[in-house]
């Protein structure tokens, strides 16, 4: 507050947009390991190149949506129960 | 070797903790779970203090290597709460914890299921203070259901103790598995204390009403006594395996959609001991001796997330995304600490919940489960998109909310320090935490295929959030609340009874006499045949005399909340 607000790493935009770079690099990279390494398999269904890839962004995709669906049912003013 | 039973220390510790003030008390609040631990170390595996009461024999204390691991468990998280709790100056907060750790230790330490049932009910009055302390209307209700529903839990416990030991002539806690009555009214108790599907509602009404230490020492001891519970007397019984799979799919999508950052973390504490409640359900030695250290793991890295939490609350008094962010920049300890428990949640390489959650999944493909591991990585996906990730997002960074304040007071950063440095220590080097386990460990977490396949799961999941946010499909933070099953009692219940009184009014005086009349009727003759002349009256035992009177208490619990 007194010190003029000194800039904090993320205030500089720039640096948000490498954050989210960086993010892609490391999946392109772990994606890559894929292919690279042979991984042992527990499971038929893991053998579908980048299984783990593909079922964690599926998921979390339809976790979201399917949670924001259920906004539309379950969600109420903050005072609901108040009376 | 002479021990003295562990509950015994912190409860009268507690006595020490009400005579003293100031720096004095401090120390006797540190001091207790250090001796406590001093005198768990000494102890033995084996029978520790019997008693008797009437016709039956007490095992008061029994330890094996089960009740020990949650022993040294339960002394950690009572230390790392106290440290968390020093700055609070109100006795009744730290009264009751240490109370409120002593009936954990009580009833992980029970041999039979009376004293279990005593320290069960002890966990429930104990607590509700840790609830009550927030001192607000809101808090007071909240505590009040809670304690409803977990005193609920201990009259359904005793109810299904005595017909057990009418039936079996055996009080022992040891493996129960489901036939009859008596054991489903156990596992039934069991699964309200550890928030089974539709009973689990209490936990995320109560947890983030109590005041920002308490929900630290509540996430510690309740449910994990329950799974401690489960793991003694139903290893192997498969409906968990599905009971465990739905808590740890269903919370997930409640937690995405949540505001206040702390119930979003109640939601998540289910979603975890889900994991746990699967393992157990399987019931293999690596299965159980995976639910057992997650259990561990998750009262260090739960606790860890409620305490940055708990800072945030302590202050800024604000706890809802909606309102929260940026606060990096004036709290960066506490959000490196933050992160680190974030990362523990989500099982990232090197950080706890790696090396405990993977032992269940691989037994659940092991043992035939493939659905139920699928849903489990579901499940991890998850717990990293809406614990490690919306949590520091939305409090640390996320928007600038504008919101300038100072660092944590320092015994908060210590406890939170302590807790993240057994994070990484128990993720590092998971081999200490796996020789106390209750079977003898043949896993092997640090493999090529583990660490490249979590790895993946875990970034393609933030690029998930990441993609959603940038394309503005990500839902907001809005200020608001979602219905649970809470509604029904909180909602439905209640106006169903006012109806109902409505309509008793409105039908007046003359139908009342003829009930009435009716009434006394039907209970003549049930004095006729049970009465102590009557022909049923001669197979009455007494057992079943406890049996009812359980149950008439436990309808009043419920009839007197409904009122």
């Amino acid at each position: 507050m007194d010190d003029q607000e000194k800039r904090h790493i993320f205030d500089d935009p720039q640096n948000v947009k490498r954050a989210i770079h960086a993010l892609y690099v490391i999946c392109g990279l772990s994606l890559l390991a894929d292919f690279l390494i042979k991984r042992h398999i527990d499971h038929p269904w893991e053998v579908v190149p980048a299984f783990y890839c593909i079922y964690g962004f599926v998921a979390c995709v339809l976790l979201v949506l399917v949670a924001k669906e259920m906004r539309k049912v379950l969600m109420r003013k903050d005072d609901y129960y108040d009376d | 070797m002479t021990s003295l039973a562990p509950f015994l220390i912190f409860f009268v510790g507690a006595i020490f903790v009400l005579l003293t003030r100031g720096v004095l008390r401090s120390i006797v609040l540190l001091i207790i779970p250090i001796i406590g631990a001093a005198n768990l170390l000494a102890m033995g595996e084996g029978v520790h203090l019997q008693a008797t009461l009437f016709d039956y024999s007490l095992t008061v204390v029994r330890a094996d290597k089960l009740s020990l691991l949650f022993g040294y468990l339960f002394h950690l998280a009572a230390f790392i709460g106290v440290i968390f709790s020093l700055h609070v100056r109100d006795t009744v907060q730290h009264v009751s914890g240490v109370l409120y750790a002593g009936s954990a230790l009580g009833a992980v330490f029970a041999g039979d299921m009376i004293t279990l049932f005593v320290f069960w009910e002890l966990l429930a009055v104990t607590s509700v203070f840790l609830i009550l302390a927030r001192r607000s209307e809101q808090s007071f209700r909240a505590s009040m259901r809670y304690l409803l529903i977990q005193v609920l839990s201990g009259v359904i416990l005793l109810a299904g103790v005595l017909l057990r030991a009418h039936e079996t002539g055996s009080i022992a806690f040891d493996f129960i598995g489901l036939d009859g009555l008596s054991s489903w009214l156990i596992f039934l108790a069991f699964g309200i204390k550890c928030a089974f599907p539709f009973l689990h509602n209490w936990l995320t009404d109560a947890y983030p009403e109590a005041t920002p230490t308490g929900t630290v020492f509540l996430s510690a001891f309740t449910t994990k006594v329950a799974v401690y519970s489960l793991a003694r007397g139903f290893p192997g019984t498969e409906l968990l395996v599905y009971i465990g799979a739905t808590m740890a799919m269903f919370p997930i999508f409640f937690a995405v959609i949540e505001n206040d950052l702390r119930r979003v973390l109640a939601y998540s504490l289910i979603n975890q001991v889900g994991f746990m409640v699967c393992g157990i359900g399987i019931g293999t030695a690596l299965a159980i001796n995976g639910a057992i250290s997650h259990a561990f793991n998750d009262v260090i890295f739960k606790g860890l997330l409620f305490m940055t939490m708990g800072a945030v609350l302590y202050r800024t008094g604000k706890i809802n995304g909606s309102e929260l962010g940026g606060l990096y920049k004036s709290m960066p300890l506490t959000t490196g600490f933050c992160i680190v428990g974030a990362a523990s949640i989500s099982a990232f390489p090197l950080f706890s919940g790696f090396v405990s959650k993977s032992m269940v999944m691989v037994a659940a493909l092991e043992e035939g489960h493939p659905i139920v591991w699928l849903a489990l990585l579901f499940a991890s996906a998850g717990v990293f998109h809406h614990a490690g990730i919306k949590i520091p997002f939305f409090a640390f960074f996320a928007h600038d909310s504008g919101i300038r304040t100072e660092e944590a007071p320092r015994n908060m950063l210590i406890a939170m320090g302590l807790a993240a440095v057994l994070c990484i220590f128990n993720g590092s080097y998971p081999w200490l935490l796996y020789s106390l386990l209750p079977y003898p460990v043949h896993y092997e977490p640090y493999t090529v295929a583990h660490v490249i396949t979590q790895t993946q799961l875990l970034f393609f999941s933030a690029l998930a959030f990441c993609w959603l946010k940038l394309t503005g499909l990500y839902p907001p933070e809005l200020p608001s609340i979602n219905i649970d099953v809470e509604w029904s009692y909180r909602k439905a219940l209640p106006s169903l009874a006012r109806w109902g009184l409505r309509l008793g009014r409105s039908l007046g005086g003359g139908l009342s006499t003829q009930l009435q009349r009716a009434i006394e009727q039907f209970l003549r003759q049930v004095y006729r045949h049970h009465g102590p002349r009557g022909v049923f009256g001669r197979t009455w035992p007494t057992g079943s005399m406890a049996f009812w009177m359980t149950f008439l208490l436990g309808t009043y619990l419920i009839v007197y909340y409904i009122q």
